[in-house]
C-alpha cells in the first residue's frame, strides 16, 4: 500500500519542483511555473468604475504636495519622463513613475486591477483603451476633461478611443504618428526628385522600385511582415485616406478583405516578388527592429514613425530624411494616431491631485515646453505651430497631420491585431507572401476574432 | 471474563501513547509546519484556484463571471492551434532530450578523471547555466538577428555568404537555432549531474572490468550506463518536464514565427491569459499540462522503481 501510494506522490512532488525551480532546467513563463494564470489574481467587480466626475474638482485640481503613483509601459518611457520631471519640478505634487516593461504591462494592470491596486495615473496602449475603459478600470473624468478651455483641440482620435458609453476616460499622454520617411541621398542618386515625395501608393511603388534598381545592397522599401501591429501602424492609413474603413464602428466587423485593401496587399506583395523590398528581412521581422532599417541608409522609402529624434547617425545626415504623409490609392492622405492615453486608476484616492497632473500634461507649457522642444508630435491641435516646430517644416507637418488621422476602435483589439498568432497577421502573411486567395477566410477568422 | 478483563484493559493501553511521545510528536509536527504552510500557500491554494478558474468563465481584467464547466476544456479541440502545438512541442522535447542527455554524458566521461584541464573544462561548459534562460535567449536573438547580429558581416565580407543568415527565418532553422541555445546553456547542467553518478560508481567494479577483460565500450555499456541509471533518470525527468514546458526561449527568439510553427503548449497557455484575456481556457490548458506531466513522471518513476528492483 505504501509503494502503491509512493509512486503518485514522487511523481507529484517531482512535478511541482520541476515547474517550481524553472531556473535550473525548466522554462517557466512566470513564478506560476506552468500555469501563468496562476499568478494573476482574479479581478473582482467588473465594468463598474466610480465616477469621479461628479464630485470631483474641474479646471486645474489640486496641487497640495501628495504623492501621485503613475505606471507607463517600457516604450513610452523616454517620452514619458521628461513631462514626469518637468511635471515635479515645477508642482507641489510629485508622480513616482513606475516603468514597466511593455510585454508584461497588461498582466500587471490585470493583476493591480484584482487587488484593487491600480495607480493614480496609468497610460495604456490607445488601442487597448476601448477593452480597459469597457472594463472599468478608469474613472470618469467627462466633466473635467469638458471643462478644460482647450478640450475640442486636444486629438479627438485619443479622446474618442477613450470613450466608452459616452463617458471620457482618458487623454493623449504619448501622441505617435506614421508618416512615410524616404531617403533624398537615394533619391537623387535614383534619378528622383528628393523634393517630389509620393502622393499615391502607386507613386510609393513607383519610386521605391526605382530606388531598388540602384543595385547592390540599396533596397526600395521595407516592411516587418512578421510583425502584426506593424501593418496596423503603417498600411491601415492606406486605406484611410482613401475615405474607407478597416472595420466597422463598434469594432466588430473587418472590412480588411475589401477591394481597397486587396489593392495595397497585391502591390507589396508584387514589390516582395519583384525584389524592391528588403527580403528575406521582410518576411521575418517580427517588430523589435522594423525601424532600425532605415536607419541603414539602405532604404529608399518606408514607414517610419513621426519623430525626427534618433534618425540622424553615421549612415543618415538630417538633411537628407524626407517626411511626407501616408497617401491612399487613389488621393488624400491620413495617419495612425497611436501611442498612449491616460486616466485615472479607478482605485485611486486622489483623483484631484492627479487630474492636476492630466491638465498640467494638455496645457500649453508641457505640449510645448517639453513635448514639441523634445522633437514629438504635440496632442492639441491648435499647438501644431510652436517655436520649436516651426524651425523644421516636417515637424509642423507632424503636428498637423494628427487632425486627419484615426485611431481604430476594438475591444478585441489586441487579441486580433497584435497578437503573433492573431488572425490580422495570417491575413497579412498569406496576402504578401502566400497564397492570397486565403484573404476573405482570413477575414472570417478576423470576424470571430474580434466578436466581443 | 477474564478475556474480557484482560482486553478491556489493554485497549486503552494501545490507543493512549506516552507522554514523551506524544511531545516529541508534536515537535515533529511544528518542525513540518513551516514547510507544509509553504506547500499549502505556494503550491495548493495556487492549484485550487487554477481548478476553480477553469471551471468558470474568468477573465484578465473581468474578473469571475460564473461557471462555464466544461466549455472551457472542450474550447481547446477547436482551438486551432493546440494540436500543432503539442506536435511541435513532443517535437522540441524529443530533439532537446537526446541531445541534452548525449551531450551531457559524453561531457561528463571527457572531465570525469581529475586531470589538468579537468577543472577548467568543468568550469567552463557548466558557467551557461549560470546565466538565466531569458538573459540567454535575448542574448541569442542579437547573435541571430540579421540587423545586429555580429555572425553575418564577418561572413559576408569573407565572400562566404551574399546575405546575412535567416536563423530564425524559417521553421526548421527557428527550431535549430533554438535548440542550439538550449544544449549551449544547460549540456554543462546535465554533465554536472551525470558526473555526481559517475563519480560514485566504486572504481573496483571497473577494476574487475578490466580483470575480466573487458573493453571501453563494454565497460560503458555493461558497466557503466546500468550503474548511472538513477542519474539518468533524474536527468531524463528534469530534461522532458522542463522541455514539455518550454516558454520563454521561443517567447523571445521565435514568438512562435514563422506562421505558428514554433508555438508551445506554455505560449498557447500566455496567449489565451494575456493576449486573449481568457484566464479560464488558460487554467483549462494548465490542468491539462499538470495532467500530462504528472502522468509522465509516474511513468518514469515506474521505469526508475523496476529498474532499481531489477
Amino acid at each position: 500500500m505504501r509503494n502503491r501510494l509512493r509512486l503518485p506522490a514522487l511523481a507529484i512532488v517531482s512535478v511541482i519542483l520541476a515547474t517550481a525551480c524553472g531556473g535550473a532546467a525548466t522554462p517557466s513563463p512566470s513564478s506560476g511555473g506552468s500555469s501563468p494564470a496562476a499568478s494573476t489574481p482574479p479581478v473582482s467587480g467588473g465594468a463598474s468604475a466610480p465616477a469621479a466626475s461628479g464630485s470631483g474638482s474641474a479646471g486645474q485640481g489640486i496641487d497640495d504636495g501628495t504623492k501621485i503613483t503613475m505606471w507607463t509601459r517600457a516604450a513610452t518611457e523616454a517620452r514619458a519622463r521628461p513631462l514626469v520631471e518637468a511635471y515635479n519640478g515645477s508642482h507641489k505634487n510629485q508622480v513616482e513613475l513606475t516603468v514597466v516593461p511593455t510585454d508584461d504591462y497588461q498582466a500587471k494592470v490585470g493583476a493591480a486591477a484584482g487587488s484593487s491596486g491600480l495607480p493614480d495615473l496609468f497610460s495604456a496602449d490607445v488601442v487597448f483603451m476601448p477593452n480597459w475603459t469597457s472594463q472599468g478600470l478608469f474613472q470618469d473624468i467627462t466633466s473635467k476633461i469638458d471643462g478644460l478651455p482647450y478640450a475640442d483641440k486636444i486629438a479627438q482620435a485619443h479622446i474618442v478611443a477613450s470613450t466608452w458609453e459616452n463617458k471620457k476616460y482618458g487623454l493623449p499622454f504619448i501622441v505617435d504618428l506614421s508618416v512615410w520617411f524616404y531617403n533624398k541621398a537615394l533619391y537623387r542618386q535614383a534619378g528622383l526628385d528628393p523634393e517630389k515625395p509620393p502622393t499615391t501608393l502607386d507613386e510609393f511603388a513607383t519610386q521605391a522600385r526605382a530606388v531598388a534598381k540602384l543595385g547592390g545592397d540599396i533596397h526600395g522599401t521595407f516592411f516587418g511582415g512578421n510583425c502584426g501591429g506593424c501593418e496596423v501602424f503603417t498600411w491601415w492609413p492606406i486605406t484611410w485616406a482613401d475615405g474607407e474603413q478597416v472595420m466597422n464602428a463598434d469594432g466588430t466587423q473587418s472590412m480588411l478583405n475589401s477591394d481597397t485593401n486587396k489593392k495595397i496587399y497585391s502591390t507589396f506583395k508584387s514589390l516582395v516578388d519583384d525584389g524592391t523590398v528588403w527580403m528575406p528581412d521582410s518576411k521575418t521581422e517580427t517588430g523589435p527592429t522594423w525601424t532600425g532599417y532605415f536607419l541603414t541608409g539602405k532604404v529608399g522609402i518606408m514607414p517610419w514613425p513621426a519623430t525626427l529624434t534618433g534618425v540622424a547617425g553615421d549612415n543618415l545626415k538630417l538633411e537628407d530624411v524626407g517626411a511626407t504623409p501616408i497617401a491612399g490609392t487613389k488621393t488624400g492622405t491620413s495617419t495612425f494616431v497611436g501611442g498612449d492615453s491616460i486616466g485615472i486608476g479607478r482605485d485611486s484616492k486622489v483623483p484631484d491631485q492627479a487630474w492636476n497632473f492630466l491638465a498640467w500634461l494638455e496645457d500649453q507649457d508641457a505640449q510645448v515646453n517639453v513635448i514639441a522642444k523634445g522633437g514629438n508630435v504635440v496632442s492639441r491641435t491648435d499647438l501644431a505651430n510652436n517655436q520649436y516646430s516651426s524651425a523644421d517644416p516636417r515637424l509642423v507637418m507632424f503636428n498637423t497631420i494628427a487632425g486627419k488621422g484615426q485611431t481604430p476602435f476594438a475591444l478585441k483589439f489586441g487579441q486580433t491585431f497584435n497578437d503573433p498568432q492573431g488572425p490580422w497577421l495570417v491575413l497579412l502573411r498569406d496576402a504578401v507572401f502566400g497564397d492570397a486567395s486565403k484573404i476573405d477566410a482570413d477575414n472570417d477568422a478576423i470576424n470571430q476574432s474580434l466578436q466581443p | 471474563m477474564a478475556v474480557r478483563d484482560l482486553r478491556s484493559e489493554a485497549a486503552p493501553a494501545a490507543t493512549r501513547m506516552p507522554g514523551w511521545r506524544r511531545t516529541r510528536r508534536r515537535i515533529g509536527m511544528l518542525y513540518a509546519l513551516p514547510t507544509a504552510i509553504y506547500v499549502a500557500v505556494f503550491f495548493v491554494v495556487p492549484l485550487l484556484l487554477v481548478v476553480r478558474m477553469s471551471a468558470g468563465n474568468w477573465t484578465l481584467l473581468g474578473g469571475d463571471r460564473g461557471l462555464n464547466f466544461p466549455k472551457n476544456f472542450t474550447a481547446i479541440g477547436s482551438n486551432t492551434l493546440f494540436w500543432p502545438a503539442v506536435a511541435f512541442t513532443i517535437e522540441y522535447t524529443v530533439i532537446v532530450t537526446i541531445l541534452l542527455i548525449g551531450l551531457g554524458l559524453g561531457l561528463a566521461l571527457l572531465v570525469q578523471e581529475s586531470g589538468r584541464w579537468s577543472g577548467f573544462l568543468r568550469t567552463s561548459f557548466l558557467l551557461p547555466a549560470a546565466i538565466g534562460l531569458a538573459t540567454a535567449s535575448l542574448l541569442f536573438w542579437g547573435f541571430y538577428s540579421p540587423t545586429i547580429g555580429p555572425i553575418s558581416p564577418p561572413l559576408e565580407k569573407l565572400g562566404l555568404i551574399h546575405e546575412p543568415i535567416q536563423f530564425l527565418g524559417t521553421s526548421l532553422s527557428a527550431l535549430l537555432s533554438t535548440v542550439f541555445l538550449i544544449v549551449w546553456k544547460y549540456a554543462g547542467f546535465y554533465m554536472l549531474i551525470l558526473l555526481v553518478g559517475l563519480q560514485a560508481i566504486p572504481s573496483e567494479v571497473y577494476e574487475a572490468a578490466a580483470i575480466d577483460g573487458a573493453t571501453r565500450w563494454q565497460t560503458l555499456r555493461r558497466v557503466t550506463l546500468p550503474l548511472l541509471r538513477p542519474s539518468l533518470a533524474l536527468a531524463l525527468i528534469l530534461c522532458i518536464t522542463g522541455s514539455l514546458l518550454a516558454f520563454d526561449q521561443f517567447y523571445i527568439l521565435t514568438k512562435g514565427a514563422p506562421d505558428n510553427t514554433t508555438v508551445t503548449v506554455v505560449q498557447l497557455i500566455y496567449r489565451e491569459a494575456f493576449q486573449r484575456q481568457n484566464l479560464g481556457t488558460a487554467a483549462a490548458l494548465s490542468i491539462i499540462v499538470l495532467a500530462v506531466l504528472l502522468v509522465i513522471n509516474a511513468v518514469q518513476f515506474r521505469g526508475l522503481r523496476s529498474a532499481d528492483s531489477a
